[in-house]
């Protein structure tokens, strides 16, 4: 295939493109994606050892990205007219995704003033949008670049039985929330079962104090949405007025309606077998557990709803809900072909997803299972877009998607690699070598950070 | 047949708990973190707990149980500075967690060996990676809901070991803790300058006992701002034979820490030490040491602000003695390796890193003459690793602690070997782990 440097071109083309989608759709919905990728070129990376997200691992081969694309995957492509970056022993991999952050809603500095994250004035409070309370200048953001993540959910805290909608962001620090949010990705509806809510109300005098009422709580609120679709159902086929809007039912109506996933913090088993219970009786599915520090007593089951568990790697005994953690979790998942996701709920940790699945797999070969690279790397790259609703467009590495990419100076799952160099939508947003390419919050500005050093 | 792996695994290690037994490993390429430096195929004599020779091309002694560790790596056990292993099960059970003092009734005399649990399920996860030794310090609850809050002198550290022999403790009350920075402002009455008052004030009182005690017994005294037993206690700080650390990460914090101890005559240790690495030239110069997480890069709150991922190597070049702590100090002390481990692709050497957590924080505790790396009469606390112990994806695969080959199995790995085994028509009640 012949392919032409038309680099002006193909950045005016993609502009042209992004703003005209953005046009169409900002007349439809407040608050949509104005995200722009930025400005690229077309790069081959030539010779490195490629992770696909998809199980597969290609020694000594090049990508060409384009109009931030992945155009095409093999050896020895034809580089006339094209920029070559020389990968030869570097590691590539889908960009990484984080499906659990809480950047910009809790951000560093993390003073009473950033703490923006839980609504915990209500047990349901299903209208509020994670998006809202979004800081883009979270330095949080740039180190997490540096750490490789391209794309990533930040969801609202876990005070709350309904804590409001979680939204995916792409990594590219923007003026707005607006600006980072990840074109067409799905809303997230994050609900939280176990010690939280009740201790948040139960503390206050009011339900729920205990387990069981957590659950009448979800289903309470599940009536009264079945209840307000049935509405607007019948409305849009001529059979009386719509309700009057209402953001709370909104939310959860969406999630009948397919459009927005369920991310579910839940510790314990016994509680996400409950937690399937509930979204059978009101037909709908959840796309993650998130914790699921005992997600590998269940792995069956969680297989067989084709529900993920985005989990720590070894956080346990801070809580009773967690006092079972253990190491393997995550192994034993993947050997149940469980959707298994590594996940950070931390502006430290979401810097280092990869050394998190490294601690699984030494764990796992500790006891005779060996995990290879091309199968743990799924669990922070494309399980996460899976769990996300966002891995038809980006997550693995394969012609057509986004060329949302991560090169490594070695081995990702080595606590001696770093991300030397991020490519989000084919444009070099990192580079660790270069770090005039690198972005700096405005909060970063004449501190530590803004020379590079806390990266 | 995961089950019957990890025997085979472990069967490699004899299982010896006789610790009157000579124990003699072979094979292995041993870091004894001492002059020796590294020893290929070393072989180390166990007798009594202790390292009664240590080198190559020794023989085995006639009786001994040999362990073979070819191809196998061994390092000191390692030490983790900080944290509440053996004062906390669960984090938020309160009657678990014995760490903290809510009211100022106790200051430096605060004594939290006293609770110290050592058959904590923590003891037995942490071991099973490597921890051998842990300094133990108490934290500060900044007010409850009764308004109580902890004294900015939190009170007394102490080391203690993750073995099974009862006498845990290996050094009491070796250190007492300060807060200064944000949380000593917090606790002292809103601003920095208090808690620096705070502690300046029990000083002048300490002294002034020191030389008053018969007058203040006979109630011819001014009142202290501390309690006798607290200012025994920073007698012993002033006399030199306890260290005072200070939890602060600020640079002008850390500067002023220097003073004090100066002026007081105080040997310091500086906890936290985030910007560290801005004054580090000072530090290095009052050979002052700092325990770093080495993984915190972020402005957490305004004392942080300058906070970065190379601070360690930062340390070292200006030669400032330095141990790493874990993020997670207690459950996760673990993995003060992966501090040390992301220190080195940041810039430390590795050989630097490996001192980190093992004869550094033994010397920041003053327990160095007894364990912190592999000398001929020193304590056996040693673990044998299958690959680079600073790695990840390394485990041990046999600890030894004060000359015993440990259990490997914890309530963790309980758990893991039940829902290892596929799942039959019984519940996973009924599945038997072997003991």
């Amino acid at each position: 295939m012949q392919i032409q440097k038309l680099s002006v071109l193909s950045i005016y083309a993609a502009f042209l493109i992004t703003s005209c989608e953005t046009q169409n759709d900002s007349t439809t919905n407040p608050f949509d994606s104005t995200y722009r990728a930025l400005p690229s070129e077309a790069t081959i990376l030539r010779g490195g050892t490629i992770l696909t997200g998809t199980g597969a691992r290609l020694e000594g081969t090049d990508i060409l990205m384009r109009d931030g694309i992945i155009i095409d995957i093999d050896k020895e492509l034809d580089t006339t007219d094209i920029d070559v970056v020389d990968v030869h022993g570097k590691w590539i991999t889908p960009g990484i995704i984080d499906v659990h952050s809480h950047l910009g809603v809790y951000p560093s500095p993390g003073v009473r003033a950033h703490s923006d994250g839980n609504e915990a004035t209500a047990p349901n409070t299903a209208e509020v949008w994670a998006e809202h309370s979004v800081w883009p200048q979270d330095p949080g953001f740039v180190a997490a670049l540096a750490g490789g993540v391209t794309s990533l959910q930040v969801l609202p805290g876990s005070a709350n039985l309904f804590g409001g909608r979680g939204v995916t962001l792409k990594n590219v620090p923007g003026q707005s929330v607006m600006q980072m949010k990840f074109p067409d990705a799905p809303h997230g509806l994050k609900m939280a079962c176990g010690e939280n809510p009740k201790r948040v109300y139960g503390s206050k005098g009011r339900s729920p104090a205990t387990r069981m009422g957590n659950v009448a709580g979800y289903r309470s609120a599940w009536i009264d949405a079945v209840e307000y679709r049935k509405k607007l159902n019948a409305a849009k086929k001529g059979k009386g007025e719509p309700p009057k809007r209402d953001l709370k039912l909104e939310t959860l109506a969406g999630v009948l309606d397919g459009d927005i996933l369920v991310h579910n913090h839940c510790y314990r088993a016994d509680e996400m077998a409950v937690m399937f219970e509930i979204a059978k009786e009101f037909d709908y599915t959840i796309a993650a557990f998130h914790h699921g520090v005992e997600a590998y007593k269940i792995a069956d089951l969680l297989r067989e709803n084709g529900t993920c568990a985005a989990i720590w790697a070894d956080w346990y005994g801070f809580k009773m809900e967690a006092f079972d953690g253990i190491r393997e979790n995550a192994a034993i998942l993947d050997r149940a072909d469980a959707c298994t996701v590594i996940h950070s709920d931390s502006a430290i940790g979401i810097q280092r997803l990869n050394q998190e699945t490294a601690k699984v797999m030494g764990a796992a070969s500790r006891v005779g299972l060996n995990i290879p690279a091309e199968r743990a790397i799924s669990w922070i790259t494309s399980n996460a877009a899976k769990a996300l609703g966002i891995d038809d467009v980006t997550g693995t590495l394969e012609p057509g998607k986004m060329a949302d990419i991560t090169v490594w100076d070695g081995n990702p799952f080595s606590v001696y690699t770093k991300a030397q160099k991020v490519y989000v939508d084919g444009s070099l947003v990192y580079d660790r070598e270069n770090p005039s390419v690198n972005p700096v919050t405005d909060f970063s500005l004449g501190t530590a950070a803004w020379h590079g050093g806390a990266q | 047949m995961n089950i019957r792996c990890i025997l085979i695994c472990l069967s490699m290690v004899a299982m010896n708990s006789a610790s009157a037994d000579t124990i003699a490993i072979t094979g292995a390429t041993v870091h004894t973190v001492s002059p020796s430096g590294i020893l290929n195929n070393g072989t180390i004599i166990i007798e009594d707990g202790h390292i009664i020779d240590i080198g190559q091309e020794l023989s085995v002694p006639e009786g001994s149980t040999h362990i073979n560790a070819s191809n196998k790596i061994i390092t000191p056990g390692l030490f983790s500075p900080l944290g509440e292993i053996g004062l906390s099960e669960v984090g938020a059970v309160a009657g678990t967690n014995d760490a903290t003092q809510r009211g100022n009734e106790f200051a430096a005399s605060f004594d939290i060996a006293n609770a110290f649990n050592p058959r904590s399920l923590i003891v037995g996860i942490s071991r099973v990676d490597g921890v051998t030794r842990a300094g133990i310090t108490p934290q500060a609850s900044r007010s409850d809901s009764d308004g109580n809050s902890s004294h900015v002198i939190s009170g007394l550290g102490s080391v203690v070991h993750l073995g099974n022999e009862p006498g845990f403790l290996t050094k009491r009350g070796a250190i007492v803790v300060v807060n200064f920075g944000e949380s000593g402002s917090a606790l002292s009455g809103g601003s920095r300058a208090t808690a620096i008052q705070v502690l300046k004030s029990a000083l002048n009182d300490a002294i002034d006992y020191r030389l008053n005690k018969a007058a203040f017994q006979r109630g011819e005294r001014r009142a202290y701002s501390v309690s006798s037993d607290d200012l025994e206690i920073l007698g012993d700080v002033l006399a030199g034979t306890k260290a005072m650390l200070f939890r602060v990460n600020r640079a002008i914090d850390i500067s002023v820490v220097l003073t004090v101890a100066e002026d007081y005559g105080i040997e310091a240790i500086i906890s936290g030490g985030a910007e560290a690495w801005m004054v580090a030239e000072e530090i290095a110069k009052s050979n002052v040491p700092v325990i770093l997480d080495g993984i915190n890069n972020l402005p957490n709150n305004f004392e942080r602000i300058n906070a970065r991922l190379d601070s360690a190597k930062l340390l070292a070049d200006a030669g400032v003695p330095f141990a790493f702590g874990a993020g997670a100090q207690t459950h996760n002390a673990r993995l003060i390796t992966q501090s040390a481990g992301n220190a080195v692709a940041n810039g430390l050497s590795w050989d630097e890193a490996l001192v980190a957590v093992t004869l550094r924080p033994a010397e920041i505790w003053g327990v160095d003459g007894s364990v912190g790396s592999l000398e001929k009469g020193k304590e056996a606390d040693l673990v044998i690793w299958g690959a680079d112990p600073l790695e990840i994806t390394s485990y041990p695969e046999q600890v030894f602690i004060k000359g015993e080959s440990i259990s490997m199995q914890n309530r963790q790995t309980l758990l893991r070997d039940r829902y290892l085994q596929v799942p039959d028509e019984k519940p996973p009640a009924f599945i038997s782990i072997n003991n």
